[in-house]
């Protein structure tokens, strides 16, 4: 028990034994210093107990984000993946890098590749800190993404969760935010052109505004690309926006928003888990709309299914040990795997921006690749409406897909697997084929040179892919009567869109972003 | 009269003293945070842009009279000069701004997304929405040519010097 380990607080102010000798107690007090500093730091002392483990989860700042005790199958590896937990792990890694990197970059256009050559060739252990930087920000867009995935194909944003998938959305977001803005920071020839192209992505609304003729006095995208840039060339003041929102702004958003997310795991009813899980003692106390409304704490009495606190105590464990040596090891399993890349491979630092000729070709990172292959075939649509479209409709989803069942089954059973893998099918069919057909014929420019530029804006590859995408999810509703399979459906249709783009564009474009099957292709200069 | 008012459907007792206070005052924070909020966004859109003149001397109009093209990479511009005058065309690409190379008698290409230009900058291939800029040339009192980087002129505008 806790109470069996804790010192009495008025220890000190008792007389001691040994009478009013002040100095042997002085003496004593400092041998006994480094121990009644750890017993006021933590009071309870070393708990022995289950329940005095589950005390020190709940009382202490950091620990009590979490339940003291948790279900069985939130541990079990299909039920999370532990990609929410490597992601925060890459978070505070990035955090735990980038601060080290401050002290020497410089953020100006003069210094700012002479301080990135510095950190690479100079500085003490610069070159594995600055590796581990970038391998753990490519690490954490993927498993956002993964993350995303796995939340989706286990229905985790239906009911009370719905509005922490879009805080979900808000923080993929954030992070890819994050990544374009660290990108700059280099000065190097990828950095300089990468940012200039997104800019420009910003001012491209102006494809329709021109084609309307109202640019003169209504020029959102001229006014987003100067907002952005502070100027209408990437120079210093770019780069003094971009520095101060990687290291201050977006952070500290993220954390903001990392905080409200993993409250409202608690307060949502948890990790999503199957119904069936609950099923077997279920019975016993009662069934949810008889069951008596329980009260957490002092405050709330919580509604619902999901909070019934005492149902299932049956299935849960201690969250110490059980919960805290899964996060320990998934902790430890990240940091191994991202140390390790750093020691081994560098992170690529090319040549001095040079604002007179780019590289040919100039290719974003992996992630926004696919987005640039949808901007060869037009700026507006490929680099805001389409993204734009599909980071609304997911932040949708959840309002459009009501249906209650399935939470927590992976891929809504045996049907939604069916038209999964379906949809995958079909998907990979559509695009592969939109892109052969794209690479053979051209599109409408070079059919018809003059077509007016707003018809390629509104009918390109890429628009016919997100309309196919959307009569295809509408067609299975319809067929399967379940909003949630057409969810699955589009949602399938994107991630299998999303990887076959970035695959293509990272391996069959090259030079003038031509087709080539490898880079061996490429013709030499 | 004023029983048939009250009686009707559509009427609606006038709001409590205190409901009406409590509510102008939510609603004039709100508005007082608003205007604040729109304040602080303005500060980072600025009023004067760090720019150099768009308009520079590129050299004695001679030079570019006596051959048929002259790159001058620093202002991202090619010169020609043709029968009826000279022409300068910008080599920024007007799709997402990368600087096209020229491959002699076929045109333009941009190395990001694969945009074509014939000869003149006309669009041939590719996202580009429109073609590239021909830039207003005129000659100073010295002598010299002169580019102004932000006036867009027609295709056919020729300096005759």
């Amino acid at each position: 028990m806790a109470t069996e380990t804790q010192p009495p607080e008025s220890e000190s102010d008792q007389t001691p034994p040994d009478g009013n000798n002040s100095l042997r107690r002085y003496f004593r007090n400092i041998v006994d210093a480094p121990r009644d500093f750890g017993r006021s730091m933590i009071r309870h002392g070393r708990p022995t107990s289950d329940r005095a483990r589950s005390q020190a989860i709940f009382t202490n700042l950091f620990l009590h984000i979490m339940p003291t005790r948790i279900h069985k199958y939130s541990l079990r590896i299909r039920a999370t993946l532990g990609l929410g937990v490597i992601t925060l792990v890459l978070f505070f890694l990035l955090t735990a890098t980038g601060i080290p990197l401050m002290i020497y970059y410089k953020p100006s256009v003069e210094q700012a590749y002479d301080s990135m050559k510095e950190i690479q060739y100079v500085v003490p252990t610069g070159r594995f800190v600055r590796n581990v930087h970038r391998w753990a920000a490519h690490a954490m867009v993927a498993c956002v993404m993964l993350h995303m995935a796995r939340a989706f194909y286990t229905a985790a944003y239906k009911g009370a969760r719905k509005f922490n998938w879009v805080i979900g959305m808000a923080l993929f977001v954030m992070t890819l935010a994050l990544s374009f803005t660290g990108y700059l920071l280099p000065w190097d020839q990828l950095a300089f052109w990468a940012v200039t192209i997104g800019s420009e992505i910003a001012q491209s609304p102006r494809e329709v505004t021109d084609a309307l003729g109202i640019t003169s006095w209504c020029d959102v995208g001229g006014f987003q690309k100067q907002l952005i840039l502070g100027a209408n060339h990437v120079g210093q003041e770019a780069l003094t926006r971009f520095y101060l929102l990687h290291v201050m702004v977006l952070p500290l958003a993220t954390v903001a928003l990392l905080a409200v997310h993993f409250w409202r795991i608690r307060k949502d009813g948890g990790l999503t888990r199957p119904d069936i899980e609950d099923r077997t003692t279920a019975s016993a106390i009662g069934s949810p709309e008889t069951r008596p409304a329980r009260t957490y704490g002092l405050m709330a009495v919580v509604p619902g299914r999901t909070s019934a606190v005492n149902l299932n105590l049956t299935n849960t464990i201690p969250t110490w040990p059980n919960a805290l040596y899964a996060i320990a090891a998934l902790t430890m399993l990240t940091l191994a795997v991202t140390l390790a890349c750093g020691y081994f491979f560098d992170a690529p630092l090319t040549e001095q921006a040079n604002p007179t000729v780019p590289e040919n070709p100039a290719k974003a990172p992996w992630y926004f690749l696919g987005l640039q292959e949808l901007v060869s075939y037009s700026a507006f649509a490929g680099g805001v409406a389409i993204p734009a479209i599909v980071v609304i409709g997911l932040m949708l989803v959840p309002y459009l897909d009501r249906d209650p069942e399935d939470v927590g089954v992976w891929f809504a059973g045996k049907k939604g697997k069916k038209v999964t893998l379906l949809t995958a099918i079909l998907a990979t069919v559509t695009v592969i084929g939109m892109l052969v057909f794209t690479v053979n014929n051209g599109w409408l420019r070079n059919w018809y040179p003059d077509v007016p530029q707003i018809v390629i804006t509104f009918v390109n590859p890429g628009t016919v892919l997100l309309v196919v995408f959307a009569l295809w999810s509408l067609c299975v509703t319809k067929w399967t009567n379940s909003t949630r399979l057409g969810a699955i459906a589009v949602f399938t249709c994107f991630l299998v869109a999303f990887v076959i783009l970035t695959y293509f564009a990272t391996v069959h474009r090259g030079p003038n972003w031509d087709f080539y099957w490898s880079q061996a292709d490429w013709p030499h200069h | 009269m004023s029983n048939d008012l009250h009686s009707s459907p559509r009427f609606q007792p006038p709001p409590e003293r205190r409901d009406f206070l409590g509510l102008a005052a939510i609603w004039s924070a709100v508005v007082g945070l608003g205007v604040a909020a729109l304040g602080a966004v303005r500060l980072p859109m600025p009023s004067v842009f760090p720019e150099s003149n768009s308009r520079v001397k590129l050299g004695p109009v001679s030079r570019f009279k006596e051959v048929e093209t002259t790159p001058v990479p620093e202002h991202r511009l090619w010169v020609y000069a043709s029968d009826e005058g000279l022409y300068a065309i910008s080599a920024v690409c007007t799709h997402l701004g990368c600087i096209v190379s020229k491959e002699e008698g076929k045109g333009f290409f941009c190395p990001c997304h694969g945009s074509r230009f014939d000869i003149d900058g006309k669009v041939v291939a590719g996202p580009a929405p429109k073609p590239l800029l021909h830039l207003l040339l005129s000659v100073s009192p010295d002598g010299q040519l002169v580019v102004d980087k932000q006036k867009e002129v027609g295709g056919d505008v020729r300096l005759q010097v």
